[in-house]
């Protein structure tokens, strides 16, 4: 099934969703070193964004968390692409600094249609998803 | 979001810094509905304290190759250049701050250091800018009738590059109409800044009455208390500020108090959040010579231009035992840390000394700050 959605970092990615109905800020909620939430309050807490196609809602807190996209990359452990339901500035710039593929304003609910685990592509620069 | 042929061909850009600073821009556009593109008069780049943006800020600023194209300031980082260790400076953050600042002067932007750049240069009402320290945005709007929204660091950065930042929010004239008529009941106008940030909604901008004028400076302290405590960028007050006759006034009225807060004992007294004007040096001055020799630590933050433009004043607070820093501030340098009680006359100061800097801060009007600093332990 293919899923029309806005691209707002481009690039292309195929992987394992890791869904979270909880907003998430980059700064103080993931560990920059592994990946992993570390914010218990976090539905996906203890679970590592590395190498997932990361479904969440939007970001929240301060800008700051747009530096630590890069830097995830950097330590090998950011997410393939990002599925914001809407996105804001803080997740939008850190995902172009660092080159990892969002879209987001899925023409569909994808937290009825796709779970963790689930295999999704993203493609940003044509702006849909496609859920196998 | 419309984009001419030339900003077309940044998007193709053969650097990749210039790729990226224009794709930052069309998405924070496209994030905010924004039609164009326009230009900017300048813009302030916040950021800057290795203390608050850390190893992931320091690289990723040190790894781009591009050129400011507008007039271009710097937010304050995390020590005086000059003085940094009188301030309790450790080497190794030193360097990492120097690296930060070396980054942004390789980009062409000037190393002002400072939250207050409009008392550097002249800023005009109706200006479009792209600033990023929240008590800078508020007062550019506010007191200066400029126009821009509350850019992030990145984002500033990137709309210098380019010279250009998505015109909407507060570029446009009818999104900076008042929401809210706020009657101000209490007699320190940055407490009160704080509790009207608490009271707003999202997206509001208050119509003030305060119930005594103002001076510039309290309204400098009350539009930082605000934006510290929202995301409100914009204020207006009724008879002083210039644009507050341009709409019509809100039907919705509140009133607001003053801020309650934690008293301590203070073995730092931080005067200079925003940057302390000339005249605020004056007065600290006077209030010196009224109560005696400072006992207790007395830290005036200030621009490296105001300092250098009233050295002699400067030079006579020295002289009875206060120190006037540039450069930084109490809440972007680690020195405040060592401290366990700062007393400010800072809503802003008083709102992010904790959450920052993990210290207990507790807050005066600028007079008590003085007298207290002059008191013994």
């Amino acid at each position: 099934m293919r899923i029309r959605a806005r691209g707002v970092s481009k690039g292309f990615a195929r992987g394992e969703a890791l869904v979270s109905k909880s907003k998430i800020s980059f700064l103080g909620d993931v560990d920059a070193k592994s990946g992993v939430i570390v914010d218990r309050k976090s539905d996906i807490y203890g679970e590592s964004v590395a190498n997932k196609v990361l479904v969440f809602p939007s970001g929240k807190g301060s800008t700051v968390g747009t530096y630590v996209l890069p830097q995830l990359k950097k330590n090998g452990v950011a997410p393939l692409a990002i599925i914001n339901e809407r996105t804001e500035v803080i997740i939008a710039v850190g995902a172009i600094i660092a080159e990892i593929p969002l879209v987001d304003m899925p023409e569909v609910n994808v937290f009825e249609i796709l779970k963790s685990g689930d295999i999704v592509t993203v493609n940003a620069t044509e702006g849909w998803i496609e859920v196998e | 979001m419309f984009l001419t042929k030339e900003e077309e061909k940044l998007l193709e850009s053969p650097n990749e810094g210039i790729r990226k600073c224009m794709e930052i821009l069309v998405a924070v556009g496209e994030i905010f509905g924004a039609e164009k593109l326009i230009e900017i008069k300048s813009a302030q780049i916040s950021g800057v304290s290795y203390s608050n943006i850390g190893e992931a800020g320091l690289e990723w600023l040190e790894s781009l190759d591009v050129k400011v194209t507008v007039d271009s300031f710097l937010n304050p980082a995390g020590f005086d250049l000059e003085r940094w260790k009188e301030m309790g400076i450790e080497e190794s953050y030193r360097e990492k701050q120097l690296r930060i600042i070396r980054a942004f002067e390789r980009m062409g932007v000037k190393l002002t250091l400072t939250c207050t750049p409009y008392y550097l240069e002249e800023i005009k009402k109706n200006d479009h800018l792209a600033w990023a320290e929240s008590s800078a945005v508020i007062y550019a709007n506010s007191i200066i009738g400029a126009r821009t929204n509350r850019e992030s660091g990145i984002t500033a950065l990137a709309a210098a590059v380019i010279g250009k930042t998505p015109y909407y929010g507060l570029h446009i004239k009818e999104n900076r109409a008042p929401t809210v008529l706020v009657k101000i009941k209490g007699e320190n106008f940055a407490l009160a800044g704080l509790e009207l940030g608490k009271a707003l909604k999202e997206g509001e901008i208050p119509l003030v009455e305060f119930n005594r004028k103002p001076s510039e400076e309290e309204l400098k302290l009350f539009g930082a208390a605000l934006a510290s405590t929202s995301s409100c960028s914009m204020f207006h007050a009724v008879e002083l500020t210039p644009e507050w006759k341009d709409f019509e006034t809100p039907r919705e009225k509140i009133e607001v108090d003053e801020a309650e807060f934690e008293k301590c004992s203070p073995d730092l007294i931080a005067i200079g959040c925003p940057h302390v004007s000339k005249r605020e040096l004056e007065k600290i001055y006077e209030l010196l010579k009224k109560y005696g020799r400072v006992k207790r630590n007395l830290w005036i933050f200030t621009s490296r231009k105001i300092k250098d433009e009233c050295s002699n004043l400067v030079r006579k607070i020295e002289e009875l035992g206060g120190k006037v820093f540039s450069d930084t501030c109490m809440v972007v340098s680690p020195a405040s840390e060592k401290f366990n009680c700062v007393m400010v006359n800072s809503g802003k100061a008083l709102e992010y000394l904790p959450k920052l800097r993990k210290v207990n801060a507790t807050f005066a009007s600028l007079e008590e700050c003085v007298r207290w600093a002059t008191l013994e332990d």
